[in-house]
């Protein structure tokens, strides 16, 4: 049992280092603002080109075929270089890879992996957000293709996506969870009306909302079998909800870092209060880091992950919530025009609760699928 | 990177619950059953347990401090009322100052607010202090006062309440004056770091251990108490404290895993730093379990017949054992640069 780098890791970890002291694109390093987001697609193509993106996806998608704890030495190394991070891309690559068709695998998962195809997510509707089988888009046959009509919220990267990963109804007569299929819809056609969301912390590039009125897609391109979309959906949610794949923790250490420096120039000016919250932030920073550490080493025994994601999203909430908590307390409410970006900080962090399956679903989950707790 | 447990740390973890599951406490009745803790005692002592931190062939220690978490974490989940975690600190300093082995039962004893090793004064006096773990102990090292690098031996006086029933505390007796017994040490630079160390990373695993057997007992519960016609547990809102638990359980599993590992694999200093920020995050997780447990059982929770309490009873003191979430905090803050000199708590 070994917490530290193997050789292998270490040499990597140090090539790694040396390409980012000079390829650093000096954007905003954290995901709390419209410029991180417009840059977002070179930086991935940089690293993609580099050999440092997609660590642990295969080789024949454009991969490099590795374990995951790769991944989470670059999520460090960018952090500890106050560089962007990178992509999180795994939930449309595993949802591809677990239930596409080889064609559509072939035809589609190269340019994710690449950098040269940008993708959004058309799950969550207004009426179905933690009930998402409730979902009311529809997708009706017509010759070779479907035609589709609904409202998508919540769609990341809208505005920049050439293609959308969309779950709508294919059988309206079919029990709920059954009637639907999921589909690669491109993005560039009329029929697709898409609305930017503005967040409480003011950025408008991370979200939007997508109104469909006739867009087209081909029947070669829904993916997995017709009905087959709650299952797909499943594997990409559970992606979603685990920090070993989102990189997140480096990113919670670096804001610890910078509040840390922040308090370093004069800590007898420190009430307890930001003391205590500074603390908790570090501590919690540093139990997620082993936690990753410890699930992205249960996957060299290929560990498929099931209910247990549910455990960490709740973990890594809590962490970023008590990170958001210290950046308040340490860098303040931006009062009389101050600078806000720990403001800006604190009001995101209030998204990982809801965003990904709410905590109250994740705690339903645990109860039920860990616990085996009964159904009322 | 690669933290998975070895097969022979898993092997060792899963003999360790199967005595703790044969000879421990199912319920509070086992606690007065003194033919069933002997068993438990004379299983433990026969395992080698207690001497996995004493030297090996090459003066280091023969198991590392996973192998010990293991073994702590698992007694505790069965409330496994023998000696172990004082006897294993004993051993560690023994090694560490290079003296003769230790003699029958020897345990360790700290300040009365278990924040270090107590100290032992000018005289053959009693050191102030409680010695821990004092279960079938015939011994305790102190340190020697006005020299921290020293050790002496301490006989163990009378049996004083615990605030954990299983695991009693003693006055810490008369210094032997042996000069055999006087002659171990000295400490070197960094041994009392990396047995402070040790102590935080085995209570982490105590505390584990604790709160696995907590959010069990009230799972279990939950499961088979009937109100408004159905399982308690399939009401929303216990269902989510029981949710909580296990979130709070998996993520001190992973802190606790990491600093059992720091203990011999870091520098002292970053050993301690890990063992602290580990603490900090079990300890407040720990009573947070256990007090959950309480309260699934509702009414029957607060009646000293219901294992619950026992099981917070022992996380009691093992949070306030080598320092709790207060002097952790402090101590994580002061690592960072930003102590101050002000603790908090």
């Amino acid at each position: 049992m070994d917490f530290a780098d193997s050789p292998d890791e270490a040499a990597f970890r140090r090539r790694l280092r040396a390409w980012l002291s000079a390829h650093n694109p000096g954007l905003p390093p954290s995901s709390t603002s419209d410029e991180y987001w417009a840059g977002q697609a070179e930086w991935h193509r940089a690293l993609y080109d580099a050999g440092f993106f997609g660590l642990s996806w295969p080789p024949e998608i454009g991969g490099h075929g590795l374990p995951s704890v790769y991944e989470a030495i670059v999520d460090e190394e960018l952090a500890t270089a106050a560089a962007p991070p990178r992509p999180s891309l795994g939930y449309l690559v595993q949802g591809i890879l677990r239930h596409g068709s080889e064609d559509i695998q072939r035809r589609f998962l190269p340019g994710i992996v690449n950098g040269q195809e940008r993708w959004c997510q058309g799950f969550s509707e207004p009426d179905a957000g933690s009930d998402l089988a409730a979902l009311r888009t529809r997708a009706e046959r017509d010759g070779e293709d479907f035609v589709l009509v609904g409202h998508k919220v919540w769609t990341s990267y809208s505005d920049e996506a050439d293609w959308c990963l969309l779950l709508a109804r294919t059988d309206p007569d079919a029990e709920r969870h059954r009637g639907l299929s999921a589909f690669a819809v491109s993005m560039h056609q009329p029929g697709i009306e898409q609305r930017p969301l503005r967040m409480i912390n003011g950025i408008t590039k991370e979200f939007g909302e997508l109104l469909l009125d006739g867009a087209r897609v081909p029947a070669s391109d829904m993916i997995g079998p017709p009905g087959g979309g709650w299952r797909l959906a499943m594997t990409v949610v559970s992606h979603e909800r685990e920090p070993g794949e989102l990189g997140y923790v480096a990113r919670y250490g670096e804001v610890v870092g910078e509040l840390l420096e922040r308090a370093r120039q004069d800590p007898l000016r420190l009430d307890d209060e930001q003391r205590r919250d500074l603390a908790w932030a570090m501590v919690e920073t540093d139990m997620l880091r082993h936690h990753v550490s410890r699930r992205l080493s249960e996957r060299l025994d290929g560990i498929s992950h099931g209910p247990e994601g549910s455990i960490d999203k709740l973990l890594m909430t809590a962490v970023e919530q008590q990170v958001g908590h210290a950046a308040l307390a340490l860098g303040g409410a931006g009062h009389g025009g101050s600078d806000d970006t720990w403001l800006k900080a604190y009001l995101y962090s209030r998204a990982q609760s809801v965003m990904g399956g709410t905590s109250e679903i994740q705690r339903n989950l645990v109860a039920t699928r860990i616990l085996g707790l009964p159904t009322s | 990177m690669d933290v998975r447990l070895s097969a022979e740390q898993e092997a060792l973890r899963d003999s360790v619950a199967q005595v703790a599951g044969r000879l421990g406490c199912p319920t509070t009745r086992d606690l007065d059953d003194g033919e069933r803790r002997a068993k438990l005692d004379a299983a433990v002592e026969a395992s080698g347990w207690r001497e996995l931190r004493a030297p090996g062939d090459d003066g280091g220690p023969l198991a590392s401090g996973v192998e010990v978490a293991l073994v702590a974490e698992e007694l505790a989940r069965g409330l496994a009322d023998a000696a172990f975690v004082g006897p294993t600190l004993a051993a560690d300093l023994r090694r560490r100052a290079g003296g003769s082995t230790a003699s029958g039962r020897e345990t360790v004893a700290l300040t009365a607010d278990l924040t270090g090793l107590a100290v032992h004064g000018a005289g053959s006096g009693p050191a102030a202090g409680v010695v821990v773990d004092a279960s079938a102990a015939d011994a305790a090292l102190v340190l020697v006062a006005g020299d921290d690098r020293r050790l002496a031996v301490a006989e163990v006086g009378g049996m004083l309440d615990s605030v954990d029933l299983t695991r009693p505390q003693a006055t810490i007796g008369p210094i032997r004056s042996s000069p055999d017994e006087r002659r171990a040490g000295p400490l070197v630079d960094g041994d009392l770091i990396r047995w402070t160390a040790l102590g935080l990373s085995l209570s982490c695993a105590d505390l584990v251990g604790t709160m696995r057997g907590a959010a069990e007992l009230a799972t279990a519960y939950a499961k088979e108490r009937r109100q408004y016609g159905a399982a308690i547990g399939s009401f929303q809102a216990v269902q989510h404290l029981l949710a909580d638990a296990i979130v709070a359980t998996e993520g001190s599993r992973s802190a606790a895993r990491h600093a059992a590992w720091a203990v011999d694999a870091l520098e002292p200093g970053d050993a301690l730093v890990a063992a602290t920020s580990a603490k900090a995050y079990c300890a407040r997780a720990a009573r947070s379990v256990c007090e959950m447990a309480i309260q699934v059982h509702g009414g029957i929770g607060n009646t000293w017949d219901c294992l619950a309490h026992v099981y917070l009873r022992r996380a009691l003191l093992s949070i306030d054992l080598l320092g709790g979430i207060g002097p952790s905090l402090a101590r994580v803050l002061d690592a960072a640069g930003v102590g101050g000199g002000r603790g908090l708590r």
